[in-house]
């Protein structure tokens, strides 16, 4: 087998492709601690532009509703997600259970622009008031069905006896999940959260149809200032934002190995 | 077959009519759909009995423990524990207690977590819980490994924790899904006695479900061969052997020889059974079987002689020409073919090493075997 091989083209085409797919978020990194005012211009490195950033309130305000609002969606994604999960996996065959599992996820391939239009729609029609709650309640019904994709791919290998052999020794079934169940497939509950948190993180074009005033995130500030003409403090943001989805993807991924080999090793599902 | 010839002995609660069964099945039917899992089943299971759930795969016996357990709901029939009717009863709160196949260990827990778990659930004090952990680690030999995780465990390690874990409720019942499937041969033989002995010890009426006949015959005091949803003879391990009911039974249990043939004469338990090919044979029967009526030979291979000598005191003999040896170390099975093409096999303990045997292939031989080593069946 010559997999394994080193060979110049494999090496060019490697190279090319991280170029391709890093280069541009390369620049922007580097342009941050950039000391010139003009974005294109290096001007020596300094780090005034991440001070200049902290000091601006309109920015960190921004960092603020968008973080609350990660946090708070996130989490309450993770729970309707792995709900419905279990519902998936585990109730055999029932009524609709082909449409509701394409109702859950559906949302994945759905486009954004869609979904952000008929949630503006509702919340008009409704009469809310739109604002902090309405983009999380936005981002709660997107980021769900990711969870419920983490969550159900775990515990469909989940082997159902230990489930069993908890009620045998006495659980309800409530406490079964609690104590046995849900400690096992945390791992991949986890890694759900910290997705849901993610794509909570660097949504705009939801974001962007459910705000109302007083209520702007991170992504939205980004874009609107881009338009009036760039300045290195979004740089320095921008390199914040791919520090904290970077961090927050690879440990969701670090997380879903880690409990992986953790099982290949005790051999049980 | 040195099976634990407990027929005379005192344990025999089923041949006691005034005896309550623990456990007892009234037409029970399982249906998933259209597949009838189990058909109508009724059984009595006693207490301190050592029962063996014993079929080939998809007979329903794994159904039968899972509604015990509580896993299942029968479809018909209701299942008394005790006196109590059970059928709607959640698992939960069952006096019986289930070993998994797989084990089912919790892997986030250590040992005597796991073992402590239901102890937890029934809500005892913690000293409690450590003093019964304690005893049970004792029990199965593991006091050293209390505090590791169960994939630190090896299989067999693994396999006592969930034994322990499974009894540390104390159950009335407990039941054991082919308990030793995962282990080795050498292991699983003394893990065979190791069960029979704690099961002596503790009084708890064990329920084993397995594939293998071997360690059914071993372990069990009763064994119930199930065939398709139904229970085709429930017996002790010594009768189910040298007693089958039916040509199912004879044949699922060790290796058996048919020849079917018709009743000519029966006096007492004797009778005398003419094959088609016009020979007469003389075999044992509890039962008066019609003369001219059907009925079948069994002869277990172990009770055949082969010898190049037509044998001179024996009414029962046959001639053939051996087709294949099958080695296998302790003894040595002779297919031995008859003139009418059929394979009759016979098994001889090797007295002599490999290169003195006398018998060998393409040899012309007789086969001879005593008048009660056979008996009759009529299904």
């Amino acid at each position: 087998m010559n997999q394994k091989r080193f060979t110049w083209f494999n090496a060019t085409s490697l190279t090319f492709g991280f170029v391709f797919l890093y280069l541009p978020i390369m620049l922007l990194i580097i342009y941050s601690f950039n000391d010139s005012k003009l974005v294109t211009v290096w001007g020596g490195f300094s780090t005034r532009w991440y001070t200049a950033l902290f000091q601006n309130e309109s920015f960190m305000n921004a960092a603020w509703v968008t973080f609350k609002v990660a946090v708070l969606s996130a989490t309450i994604a993770t729970v309707l997600g792995t709900l419905a999960a279990l519902v998936l996996t585990r109730a055999g065959k029932f009524r609709g259970r082909m449409l509701f599992s394409g109702m859950v996820y559906s949302p994945l391939v759905m486009p954004e622009v869609i979904t952000g239009l008929s949630l503006l729609l509702l919340f008009v029609a409704i009469g809310w008031d739109r604002g902090f709650w309405t983009i999380t309640i936005a981002h709660v019904t997107f980021s769900m069905c990711y969870v419920a994709v983490v969550v159900s791919s775990r515990l469909i290998s989940f082997d159902r006896s230990l489930e069993e052999a908890a009620l045998d020794l006495g659980c309800n079934p409530f406490n079964a999940f609690m104590q046995v169940t849900l400690p096992i497939i945390m791992p991949a509950v986890v890694a759900a959260w910290l997705l849901a948190f993610t794509l909570s993180l660097d949504d705009l074009v939801i974001a962007s149809f459910t705000s109302g005033p007083g209520a702007t995130t991170l992504p939205m500030k980004i874009y609107s200032q881009v338009r009036l003409g760039l300045k290195p403090e979004i740089n320095a943001l921008s390199t914040l934002l791919i520090v904290a989805v970077s961090v927050g993807v690879i440990a969701a991924s670090l997380i879903a190995k880690r409990a992986e080999q953790v099982r290949a090793r005790s051999g049980d599902g | 077959m040195a099976a634990s010839g407990n027929t005379s002995d005192v344990f025999a609660p089923w041949n006691d009519a005034s005896a309550t069964p623990l456990i007892r099945f009234e037409g029970v039917t399982k249906r998933y759909g259209d597949f009838t899992a189990i058909d109508n089943l009724t059984l009595d299971i006693y207490e301190r009995e050592f029962y063996a759930l014993l079929g080939p795969s998809g007979c329903g016996k794994t159904t039968l423990l899972r509604l015990l357990a509580g896993f299942e709901e029968a479809t018909e029939g209701r299942i008394l524990i005790g006196g109590k009717d059970i059928s709607k009863v959640p698992p939960n709160q069952r006096p019986v207690n289930m070993m998994f196949q797989s084990y089912a260990l919790f892997p986030h827990m250590s040992v005597a977590k796991n073992i402590g778990f239901g102890l937890k659930q029934e809500g005892r004090s913690k000293d409690e819980i450590a003093q019964r952990v304690a005893e049970m680690l004792t029990l199965v030999q593991l006091q050293e490994f209390a505090k590791r995780k169960p994939h630190q465990l090896s299989g067999g390690q693994r396999q006592r924790v969930a034994l322990a874990r499974s009894l540390a409720k104390n159950p009335k019942l407990l039941l054991l899904d082919e308990p030793l499937g995962a282990l080795d041969k050498k292991l699983r033989e003394r893990t065979q006695f190791e069960l029979m002995n704690l099961q002596e010890k503790l009084g708890v009426t064990f329920m084993i479900v397995t594939h293998d006949q071997e360690e059914a015959m071993t372990v069990a005091s009763r064994i119930a061969i199930m065939d398709k949803g139904i229970v085709a003879q429930v017996d002790t391990p010594a009768m189910i052997y040298e007693a089958p009911k039916n040509r199912y039974v004879s044949d699922f249990i060790g290796d058996v020889n048919f020849i079917e043939g018709t009743v000519t004469a029966q006096q007492d338990h004797e009778i005398t059974l003419q094959s088609a090919a016009g020979q007469d044979f003389i075999l044992h029967s509890d039962k008066p079987l019609a003369i001219s009526s059907t009925a079948w030979l069994a002869i277990r291979p172990e009770k055949i002689a082969v010898s190049k000598e037509p044998p001179e005191d024996r009414r029962n003999k046959l001639q053939g020409i051996v087709d294949d040896i099958a080695y296998s170390g302790s003894i040595s099975t002779y297919h031995v073919r008859l003139s009418n093409g059929d394979l009759i096999k016979a098994q001889m303990t090797n007295q002599r090493r490999l290169s003195n045997r006398a018998i060998t292939w393409e040899d012309n031989v007789w086969l001879s075997w005593t008048d009660t080593a056979a008996i009759a069946l009529t299904e």
